[in-house]
């Protein structure tokens, strides 16, 4: 079972939301993640550098941290590969749909106050409780 | 190149962010989702940090007149609510449910060299270009990504 750890929580949110601002500051851009990895995978996108310059910083600094700190991604529950493959699915299709993840709409969209980004917030939110509800307590497939 | 320099290391900030944090730890997301079990709601101070110090950040920020690599902001305008907007949003959340991940998370648990976290992301890319192909090509909507 995972331990409350509202410090921690809350020391990485801080964090976040400096290189959010870092980000803006410098680039005049959302730090929306969803946004960026998309922009790499088409071809008509303008500046793709500064776009794979900010995942290939994701990247990096998670190969560092795996080699500091492998807690960090020490985990007692993990979904299955295929199920795994599907959710990214569903990710990917669903955050270029609606235009933002947790990054763009939950973090930065909600700090200018922007409706739409309030909306896909509360939508994601819903509909992760209800699916983890489904999966956990109506199909029982977790502990 | 410069600018380049520090879209990686803002790129880098971020992914210690989430690390720290414990969004990279699918059970952390699990159990933050789980309301009904034992729920942890640490994640929830994630979010109550991140939008704390970027709600602050980004009006200090926006009186400037533009970035410092940019000529001007490149921030969403969209007022509108519309229907691809909310479906987009509640299948990722489904998606985020079902794989403890969402795409920051991943991309960086990827980097970590996590097997689920490279196939999530392997297919977060396939879910991306499909959506391009089959809703973006044929009715392209007005541009205001995230």
């Amino acid at each position: 079972m995972n331990d409350f750890t509202p410090l921690s929580a809350l020391a990485g949110g801080v964090v976040i939301g400096l290189a959010a601002t870092l980000f803006l500051f410098t680039h005049g851009k959302v730090a929306g993640i969803s946004g960026l990895f998309g922009a790499l995978l088409r071809r008509e996108s303008g500046d793709r550098t500064t776009a794979l310059s900010f995942v290939a910083g994701l990247v990096v600094a998670g190969l560092l941290v795996r080699l500091s700190f492998p807690d960090a991604f020490a985990t007692s529950w993990s979904a299955a590969l295929p199920t795994l493959f599907v959710a990214g699915l569903i990710v990917g299709f669903g955050t270029r749909l609606g235009s933002g993840c947790t990054s763009g709409h939950g973090v930065c969209g909600i700090s200018r106050l922007s409706v739409r980004s309030l909306v896909a917030t509360a939508t994601f939110m819903a509909t992760g409780f209800l699916t983890v509800f489904v999966v956990r307590h109506v199909i029982g497939g977790a502990p | 190149m410069r600018a380049n320099v520090v879209a990686f290391a803002a790129g880098a900030l971020f992914a210690v962010g989430l690390a720290v944090s414990g969004m990279t730890k699918p059970s952390k997301v699990a159990g933050f989702l789980d309301v009904a079990g034992a729920w942890d709601a640490s994640l929830a101070f994630v979010m109550a940090g991140a939008v704390a110090v970027h709600f602050v950040g980004l009006r200090l920020v926006r009186r400037r007149s533009r970035p410092l690599f940019d000529a001007t902001f490149h921030l969403p305008t969209r007022k509108d609510l519309d229907p691809r907007l909310v479906l987009g949003a509640a299948l990722f959340g489904v998606g985020w449910g079902l794989g403890g991940f969402c795409p920051g998370p991943a991309i960086v648990a990827a980097g970590g060299a996590s097997t689920g976290a490279i196939v999530f992301v392997l297919g977060m890319t396939l879910g991306m270009v499909l959506e391009h192909a089959i809703v973006r090509s044929r009715a392209p909507a007005h541009e205001d990504v995230q």
